[in-house]
């Protein structure tokens, strides 16, 4: 059953054609794959001549929302998880996509634009494993 | 330059994620939770950002190193990330945008998440040292 009330197909092609431009500028100009996780992880362990493009895409980044309330007001993510489970989701999603090289952007954006089999098989093993855990989270434990 | 550009492909990246509507865990939910009332909005991002990113990384193609293979630490990496994914809605984009929006959860979600990175490289000059 498709939940209409929050379907938003213009305005997320829309956006989804924004990240597709970025990634498609940051590897046209650097050569670099905008996978985000694999910038922030970068900067961890830095090595010089590699920090700069590095914190100027994060800062970018964060600088998102400063530029959207020029437009409009910005949306208010909803947040259902508590402290607790979002320090434990963080840690997962920080050794995950540490071990598997990559998150939604650089396995599930940049690698299937460049048909990456790699990239294929992480991005389903991600949405395959959030959909079951959001399956189990909404559907058995709540019941 | 290369500075210039990555800043400016990181706004253009944080903006693509604000207007798609991806900066709201609560849609990223809507559509994991497929077996409840479902929004198909992520698969348009997608679909939106691969239809660009294919021109942009066809001329780019045969420059970039590709590694292959897929093994355990991809699959096994891949799911434990699908599971901190699935139990906040968040992924490392997202909660960034939102971590320079001033949400204090998501700032939470973002130091565990760098804490997790952190983890990882101790993990693994740990087991460097030890395989020597």
């Amino acid at each position: 059953m498709i939940d209409w009330s929050h379907f938003t197909p213009w305005s997320s092609f829309a956006g989804g054609l924004l990240i597709g431009c970025a990634a498609a500028l940051l590897v046209l100009s650097t050569g670099r794959i905008a996978g985000v996780s694999g910038i922030a992880g970068g900067l961890l362990t830095p090595r010089r001549a590699d920090i700069g493009w590095r914190i100027a895409f994060l800062l970018g980044l964060l600088l998102a929302p400063v530029a959207f309330r020029v437009f409009g007001r910005l949306p208010f993510p909803r947040i259902d998880a508590g402290f607790g489970v979002l320090l434990i989701a963080g840690l997962l999603v920080g050794l995950g996509t540490s071990y598997g090289s990559g998150c939604t952007s650089g396995h599930g954006v940049c690698g299937l634009s460049r048909l990456s089999l790699r990239s294929l098989v992480a991005t389903l093993a991600f949405m395959a494993a959030g959909m079951v855990t959001v399956f189990l989270v909404r559907h058995v434990w709540a019941s | 330059m290369g500075v210039l550009s990555a800043f400016v492909s990181g706004l253009i990246f944080g903006l693509g994620l604000l207007i798609s509507g991806m900066s709201d865990p609560g849609k990223v939910i809507g559509f994991l939770d497929v077996a409840g009332r479902w929004d198909p909005s992520l698969a348009f991002v997608m679909a939106g950002a691969i239809l660009v990113g294919f021109f942009g990384f066809a001329r780019m193609r045969r420059q970039l190193p590709q590694r292959r293979g897929i093994d355990a630490r991809l699959i096994a990496g891949s799911i434990v990330f699908g599971i901190g994914w699935g139990l906040a809605g968040f992924c490392p984009g997202p909660a960034l945008v939102d971590f320079g929006a001033g949400i204090d959860k998501a700032t939470v979600f973002v130091v565990a998440m760098l804490a997790g990175m952190l983890l990882y490289t101790g993990l693994e000059r740990w087991s460097d040292v030890s395989r020597r």
